[in-house]
């Protein structure tokens, strides 16, 4: 059918050129009109608790002044996003978190996926790694190669990037209690491959601060914690500009059933906090802060994700401007990565989660990210296959280049909506910011269980919405047909010989290995913990000799401590 | 009147997703149930000796990193040295279908999927306590 210029629907546009007068009476007569309709939701409400207007207007918007709200894109407050030129320059990154069972399988995924035209790397590392265990140790068992691949020495980080060439692609390492141990086999491997220090590049996770308020994977307490990022943050000033050695991330607490509101506000007070202990180091504002980068999750509710990132944007610059008196542009720029929402997969009719996955990859573009990893349809059962996988990147390739929305910037900028959406997102990060200012900061309110306990409610709120049918989770509450019972699609096994074949490595490794020269290493590493000495060149140096990541976190915890949190609901 | 059914909640070994354990945590004693909440990362011979002490019906144990295998097994071997078979070992979380069939066989109660509803699980837990209570099971 051929498109008609003349039928658009004679719906009343407010004018803008109106006089204020005639708009009030236009916006009352509305008003009138729209009163007498019956609505399928008397009221409805985003996951913050915002409630969408039924039709925004310039009213909306009262004092709204392009300039200082929005400016051009690369132009403070960077609210239209962080790059002048944006995905006309460059399209954003195609970084799928990937990871599981050995090296050598997670080694072939990335050929595979990299042939299919991801560009970016992130490593996903199981459970044992990412607690700061080795494969071989007692309490590895069960959790080895199952939610990503295990590495426990230099040895393992150079099978698991054999080929592949560090110096052309950017890396993201996923890990956070033992980040500065594996960003140190990273960074060896990447040497031994010839690429020299200021071209490695890539992005450490590396926040603690999350992890106690939502992932739980912790080792040490806050205090020595925070020591050790900003240990990494001093080295990658000094020795790797190209490297981004915090992501503070938001992801985590809204996986676990945060608000978008929460994930924003917690996660930019998550990054003052960093800010704050690094200038406490001495270092200037304008040195590191250009290096920190973010990491948030892109959920269903679609614009209020992309109001979301909109004000994570404009209020970082402002803060880091205005309050931390940055004087590089560079330093106000919020530069993020996205991940759409696992926990809104279901393991009900799982091709649906292809579509959620889509809707959601599109809100996160529209929002203006820097890189995107997208999740398979599997995922609520395991980590993908390689087909499930493969689609899920065709995903973003569809978006980027069939669907148009990369080829103007910030699209939805000036939309009474997403503008409306964007304040009201501004305001309830600063009623959260001055709470927490209240409680004495982050630190104190993870003391206090702040964090844990915000969550907590919002994901038990959401879990009786669902429960209650309040909120339609398709083909899980709501269109039900029992002929999608069971698993009808193709599920990744991890094998169980996988652990037998890791403690073998293993023990070859401490069989060939120089067993003094680990000694000394351990024993030095052990002296510059209990000095103020940065701890990145001691714990190069026991890579070097393939300490093991277990045997390095055993130092660690003799000198720090361990923590523990209450069980407390 | 009848004792209210008491629950240990945990996850287990090196898991720390501790927010499904929460929820059914505040599920089950919204429908009355007494539920101690043991917290995360708990090793298995803690869980079960944690729950005899704690003189309970339910171990709720709520998986999602893949350590479900060793943490069923090794709760239900000390229940059984304990002589504590009485007490029902339920749990669930991201299990996959072939180990839920084994630990089913090897004499763990019904394991949930996500996206379970509160009532199946409440009512499977009434259920089987009564059962068990009354002798049947």
């Amino acid at each position: 059918m051929q498109a008609s210029n003349a039928s658009l629907p004679a719906q009343a546009e407010p004018s803008t050129g109106a006089e204020p007068n005639q708009m009030a009476e236009g916006r009352r007569t509305w008003e009138e009109k729209a009163s007498r309709l019956s609505n399928r939701a008397p009221k409805l409400i985003t996951t913050s608790g915002i409630e969408v207007p039924l039709l925004a207007t310039p009213d909306s918007l009262e004092g709204f002044d392009y300039n200082r709200d929005l400016g051009h894109s690369g132009e403070y407050p960077y609210t239209r996003g962080v790059y002048t030129n944006m995905y006309r320059g460059r399209l954003w990154t195609m970084r799928q978190f990937s990871g599981f069972q050995t090296t050598r399988d997670t080694n072939q995924r990335y050929k595979y996926l990299l042939e299919q035209g991801m560009n970016g790397l992130s490593v996903a590392f199981d459970v044992p790694t990412c607690m700061g265990y080795d494969s071989d140790d007692v309490l590895a068992e069960g959790g080895t190669g199952r939610c990503g691949v295990a590495v426990s020495s230099l040895a393992d980080m150079e099978d698991l990037f054999d080929g592949i060439p560090l110096g052309k692609i950017s890396t993201s390492l996923t890990i956070n209690g033992p980040a500065s141990i594996i960003w140190a086999m990273f960074i060896v491997a990447a040497e031994k491959q010839g690429v020299s220090l200021g071209q490695i590049d890539g992005t450490n996770q590396n926040d603690i601060l999350k992890e106690y308020h939502a992932q739980k994977e912790y080792i040490f307490p806050p205090e020595p914690s925070m020591r050790l990022i900003v240990d990494t943050i001093e080295f990658s000033v000094k020795h790797m500009p190209k490297w981004h050695p915090v992501s503070i991330s938001g992801c985590h607490m809204r996986e676990t059933g945060a608000t978008a509101a929460q994930e924003l506000a917690f996660t930019l007070a998550d990054g003052f906090e960093y800010v704050e202990a690094t200038l406490k180091r001495g270092l200037d504002i304008d040195e590191f802060a250009p290096l920190l980068s973010f990491y948030f999750v892109c959920h269903n509710d679609f614009f209020e994700e992309i109001a979301k990132f909109r004000a994570a944007r404009r209020i970082w610059a402002r803060e880091m401007k205005e309050k931390y008196s940055a004087q590089n542009p560079r330093s106000c720029l919020m530069r993020f990565h996205t991940q759409t929402a696992g926990c809104s997969l279901t393991a009900c009719q799982p091709y649906n989660n292809i579509v959620r996955t889509a809707y959601q990859a599109m809100a996160a573009v529209l929002g203006g990210t820097q890189s995107l990893h997208t999740n398979a349809l599997d995922e609520a059962f395991a980590p993908p296959t390689e087909m499930s996988a493969k689609l899920a990147l065709r995903t973003q390739q569809i978006l980027a280049h069939e669907t148009g929305v990369a080829d103007s910037i910030d699209p939805l900028g000036g939309s009474y909506l997403v503008e409306t959406l964007t304040n009201a997102m501004e305001s309830a990060a600063r009623e959260y910011f001055a709470k927490i200012e209240k409680l004495g900061g982050v630190i104190r309110g993870i003391e206090d269980g702040f964090f844990q306990r915000e969550i907590t409610e919002a994901a038990y709120s959401r879990f009786k919405e669902i429960d209650s049918k309040q909120r339609i989770v398709v083909g899980v509450n709501e269109f039900v047909d029992p002929a999608d019972e069971g698993v009808p699609i193709p599920i990744l096994t991890i094998e169980p010989h996988i652990e037998r074949e890791r403690r073998e490595q293993l023990a070859k490794l401490r069989a060939e290995r120089s067993n003094e020269a680990v000694r000394r290493a351990l024993d030095n590493l052990r002296r510059v913990a209990a000095s103020a000495e940065n701890t990145m060149p001691a714990i190069i140096d026991a890579v070097k000799v393939y300490a093991t990541l277990g045997e390095m976190v055993a130092v660690l915890k003799e000198e720090f401590g361990t923590y523990n949190e209450p069980a407390e609901v | 009147m009848r004792k209210r059914i008491r629950v240990y909640i945990a996850t287990p070994c090196l898991d720390g997703h501790d927010m499904a354990a929460k929820l059914m945590t505040f599920v089950l004693r919204d429908a009355g149930m007494e539920v101690v909440y043991g917290g995360l990362r708990q090793r298995p011979e803690v869980i079960a000796n944690a729950a005899i002490q704690e003189d309970v019906d339910v171990i709720g144990i709520s998986s999602h990193s893949g350590f479900h295998m060793p943490a069923f097994t090794k709760v239900l071997n000390v229940l059984r040295q304990q002589d504590a078979t009485n007490i029902l070992l339920t749990g669930g979380g991201v299990i996959p279908q072939q180990d839920v069939e084994m630990l089913t066989k090897l004499g763990v109660g019904r394991l949930f999927p996500p996206n379970t509803t509160s009532e199946e699980i409440i009512s499977y837990v009434t259920q089987e306590v009564e059962a068990r209570r009354s002798g049947v099971a």
